[in-house]
């Protein structure tokens, strides 16, 4: 990696976005499980439901606030880091980002300060809604930030204004009900709900292990296995959604992600494993599937996947469109600076190749002014619209095999909870506990796919990446990178800690030492039937 | 879509530039007494049953506050997307300090009181003063600094540049602005404790709160006379075209002495805002005298919408005005989103507003009453 400020705000937001998305999965998740486990506590009226949203809430509010704390990162850097995109996009891309405040976050954050302190101040059915408040509030915040991201993988609803020179909002809705964004949510919050399932699963195979809390412990498993299963094969699907999605709208990603050189023949075989060779533009050792990535990503037998040599290709043509449309835009912004009408040449030509100017940026590596570029340069810009095929080809690979393995121990976790078997067999309940950070490595490695596979557009086929940076020094950037590093590991060692700390200390409500705080142990949670020794 | 065009731009432009205004003071009347029982805990709570309570008086409700600014940073990057890239970027170093100090905020909230080792507990007292005084001094620099002028500029392809360094920031003028806020929020904070806690921390909170609203009435006063006599404004000389294309290039600027001071002349009424300031700070020391809490916490409101309108109609319709290239200032009529977004985000906002207003102030009902300690001892597992 060079060192300048565009890769280290690449890294910089990279890993804080990858940090951010530790405690995403497990907030959009743990709130969806607390709701479940409170509604049958208020339509029961079992106390021990009550102690199990009482319980994993403590886990939950652990885990939320390194989830706010790091979001807040999030949208700051797009102004800190990102500024020529700011200003480029933020008509479009803002909005989503000001609605979720509106509509999801304020929700979710108001709320959650009753479900911690309204137990004794709210009703039943009143706290329950404020739980219920939580965890739509968190999902639906998932949701506009979809929207946003989804917008920079498949950027409609949009269109560049040359008398401002950025990118305007055409079509609102089209935004919203961007296919790619759709399917990204669903995606996303369902692989949330797997993460949280693993982990209730796993903390509770641990208690039944340890032969604590077991009364607890099985019913968690059993919350966790069915929402776990039903949202395990969501991700599959919708992940296959988003494949299929990705055929349509972004093509070299698919391509890189299949390691698929060439176009082949209809329909085109899934390459099970192999050895990417960027420089060689090939793949070693390549074992195939024959047909699978022709069915999974086109649904049909006879439409061809396009290989990354023909994509680039057509960049090579669409960079040439971008040259032509650049030379417009300076025709029409000189026309405009001096009052001028605005050449018709100039504007048929922005009108016919618009859509292709950010092609034209892709040159600014090699030469200032894109119309001054030679066909090798245009050659080089267009071998750039290829990302790093083997960092994606693994991690798809990571990603894929992990959500088969869930789907798996999930179907198998089900099963005995509904045979009542869950504590038959000590070995799988160690399976389950060591599973714990699998759901976490998978989310992380989906991230990675979309976004570096999206390389080198922030916005793909707008705005390449390099141009969207801020105009800092690279001190700036190697401070504030050296700043998140200190804090985020500091808080990660600290939230690791708490979190085990509560796991191991359990529910408070058959802990048999008083707190060193309580001078009462709580009296019977006000009304509560205290649960039978275990 | 015609549907936007029921509005027009001008007037969804000054309809935004009132809303983000909104927002920033909504951020400052709630999260600001967040902020400032940050900065007075270490001075009114002094043992840790004291520092619980006075946590766990904010405990229930900061977070939900909190979104009030992140809100106004998502608002101004829908609706003033060239303000959103030039203040962000340009202070960078600045906004990073902001953002390690609210990272702090709620790790510590939520953490301090986990562990009882009383090591543990100072570091995280330490850290929640940080992340209430930083924020406040640093949004009050910014905001003197909007004052006088940042220093950045647009290439011809309008990519922002910044022509100044961190420590150019700390000017004279902006660090007063700076106390200024750090006092507001003291203020607001000591208000806020004088009405959710009893004994020694009320008393205490009484003490330093009114303390913070003379400080805030002076420094408020001496902020206005600099503005007055010593500071320059911006003027826009061009013939002014408020439904333009949001293009900052397009029209020139002068800097002048006293330019800050013309909306009053034009516009008297305007002259509301700083007494709003004044009257809100004098009520909010008077009632802290009078031991009426809820009427000292609604008076340091009034001086909190006051201040931060006062910055908001002297400087309009300047956003933000560059030092460095005084034509490429940022205005209402230049630097907002298109007449689509900005319609869409007003519609969203006037759903959505009025339901979040009504479940707050539900919230604030549910939870009405002072924080006891017998309350922290029986939820102790909850509590902060």
């Amino acid at each position: 990696m060079e060192l300048d400020v565009v890769s280290l705000s690449r890294f910089q937001f990279a890993m804080t976005a990858l940090y951010h998305f530790l405690f995403v999965p497990l907030t959009l998740g743990l709130s969806m499980l607390l709701a479940i486990m409170e509604t049958v506590y208020v339509t029961t009226g079992r106390a021990i439901w009550r102690q199990m949203t009482q319980f994993w809430g403590v886990l939950f509010g652990i885990n939320f606030v390194l989830g706010v704390a790091t979001g807040l990162t999030m949208e700051f850097q797009f102004g800190m880091n990102w500024s020529y995109y700011s200003h480029y996009v933020g008509d479009i891309f803002g909005a989503p980002l000001a609605v979720e405040g509106l509509m999801a976050f304020f929700l979710e954050a108001t709320f959650v300060g009753l479900f911690f302190f309204g137990w004794d101040k709210l009703s039943k059915l009143g706290h329950l809604a404020a739980t219920w408040a939580v965890a739509i509030g968190s999902n639906f915040s998932a949701l506009w930030i979809l929207i946003a991201n989804g917008w920079m993988q498949n950027p409609v609803g949009a269109a560049f204004n040359p008398q401002t020179m950025r990118m305007e909002m055409v079509d609102f809705f089209e935004v919203v009900f961007n296919p790619v964004a759709q399917a990204k949510f669903v995606h996303t919050v369902s692989a949330g709900y797997v993460a949280a399932s693993f982990f209730v699963l796993g903390v509770s195979a641990w208690y039944m292990l340890k032969g604590r809390h077991i009364a607890l412990a099985k019913r968690s498993m059993t919350v966790a296995a069915s929402f776990g299963l039903a949202a395990s094969l969501s991700v599959v699907v919708l992940g296959d959604e988003s494949g299929y999605l990705a055929t349509e709208h972004q093509k070299m990603k698919l391509a890189a992600i299949e390691s698929m050189w060439e176009t082949e023949p209809a329909p085109a075989a899934f390459t099970a494993f192999g050895f990417p060779d960027q420089a060689a533009r090939e793949t070693h050792f390549a074992i195939h599937i024959p047909w699978l990535t022709g069915l999974v990503s086109t649904r049909s037998l006879n439409t061809e996947v396009p290989g990354i040599r023909d994509l680039v290709d057509l960049a090579k043509l669409r960079i040439r469109q971008g040259i032509v449309a650049y030379d417009a835009l300076q025709g029409i912004r000189a026309a405009g600076g001096s009052g001028e009408p605005i050449p018709a040449a100039a504007q048929e030509n922005f009108e016919a190749n618009g859509r292709q100017l950010g092609y034209a940026y892709l040159l600014r590596r090699y030469v200032d002014d894109p119309r001054q570029a030679t066909d090798a340069q245009i050659d080089q810009a267009a071998w750039d619209t290829v990302p790093q095929v083997a960092p994606l080809f693994w991690t798809f690979r990571i990603m894929v095999g992990l959500g088969v393995f869930f789907i798996v121990m999930m179907v198998t976790f089900f099963y005995l909870a509904s045979r009542r078997r869950l504590d038959r067999y000590r070995w799988l309940l160690w399976v389950a506990v060591f599973s714990i950070p699998l759901p976490w490595v998978a989310i992380e490695s989906g991230w990675f796919v979309a976004e570096f596979g999206r390389q080198p557009w922030i916005i793909e086929g707008v705005l390449p990446t390099a141009a969207a940076v801020s105009h800092l020094g690279i001190w700036d950037v190697l401070f504030t990178i050296c700043g998140f590093v200190v804090i985020y590991t500091t808080l990660a060692i600290i939230e690791v800690k708490l979190m085990l700390k509560a796991i191991r200390k359990g529910p408070a409500f058959d802990n048999a030492h008083p707190k060193p705080n309580a001078s009462l142990p709580s009296p019977g949670m006000h009304g509560a039937k205290p649960v039978p020794a275990e | 879509m015609i549907l936007h065009e029921l509005i027009d731009y001008p007037t969804l432009r000054i309809i935004w530039w009132a809303l983000i205004g909104v927002l920033l003071i909504g951020f400052a009347m709630t999260d600001g007494f967040d902020l400032g029982v940050g900065v007075l805990s270490p001075f009114v709570a002094r043992t840790d049953m004291e520092r619980r309570i006075a946590l766990n008086a904010i405990g229930p409700v900061w977070e939900g506050n909190q979104v009030w600014l992140i809100l106004g940073g998502g608002a101004i990057f829908a609706a003033w997307p060239p303000l959103y890239a030039v203040s962000f970027s340009g202070f960078y170093l600045a906004m990073f300090l902001v953002l390690a100090a609210l990272i702090l905020r709620p790790v510590g909230m939520k953490y301090r009181s986990k562990r009882p080792e009383a090591a543990w507990r100072a570091r995280w007292d330490a850290a929640l003063f940080v992340a209430g005084f930083v924020p406040s001094l640093i949004f009050g620099v910014a905001v003197g600094n909007a004052l006088v002028g940042a220093p950045f500029y647009f290439t011809t392809e309008m990519v922002p540049r910044y022509a100044g360094s961190f420590l150019g920031l700390l000017g004279p003028f902006p660090l007063l602005c700076g106390v200024l806020a750090v006092s507001m929020v003291v203020m607001h904070g000591g208000a806020w404790l004088t009405l959710k806690t009893d004994g020694p921390i009320a008393e205490r909170s009484r003490r330093y709160g009114s303390m913070a609203a003379l400080a805030v009435m002076v420094l408020f006063a001496l902020g206005g006379l600099v503005v007055w006599l010593l500071l320059d404004g911006y003027r826009i000389t061009s013939p002014i075209v408020t439904d333009g294309p949001s293009n900052p290039l397009l029209k020139s600027v002068v800097r002048e002495p006293g330019a800050w001071m013309t909306n009053y002349r034009t516009y008297p009424w305007m002259l509301i805002a700083p007494a709003a300031g004044f009257i809100g700070a004098a009520g909010a020391w008077l009632g802290m005298r009078a031991r009426s809490e809820v009427g000292t916490l609604l008076l340091s409101k009034l001086s909190i919408f006051g201040v931060i309108s006062t910055v908001g109609v002297s400087m309009f319709p300047f956003l933000l005005p560059s030092s460095h290239a005084p034509d490429a200032s940022l205005t209402v009529w230049d630097s907002s989103s298109s007449h689509l977004t900005l319609f869409i985000m007003l519609v969203s906002t006037a759903i959505f507003l009025p339901i979040i207003l009504a479940y707050t102030s539900w919230v604030y009902r549910v939870l009405w009453g002072k924080v006891t300690e017998e309350e922290i001892r029986r939820t102790t597992d909850s509590a902060y």
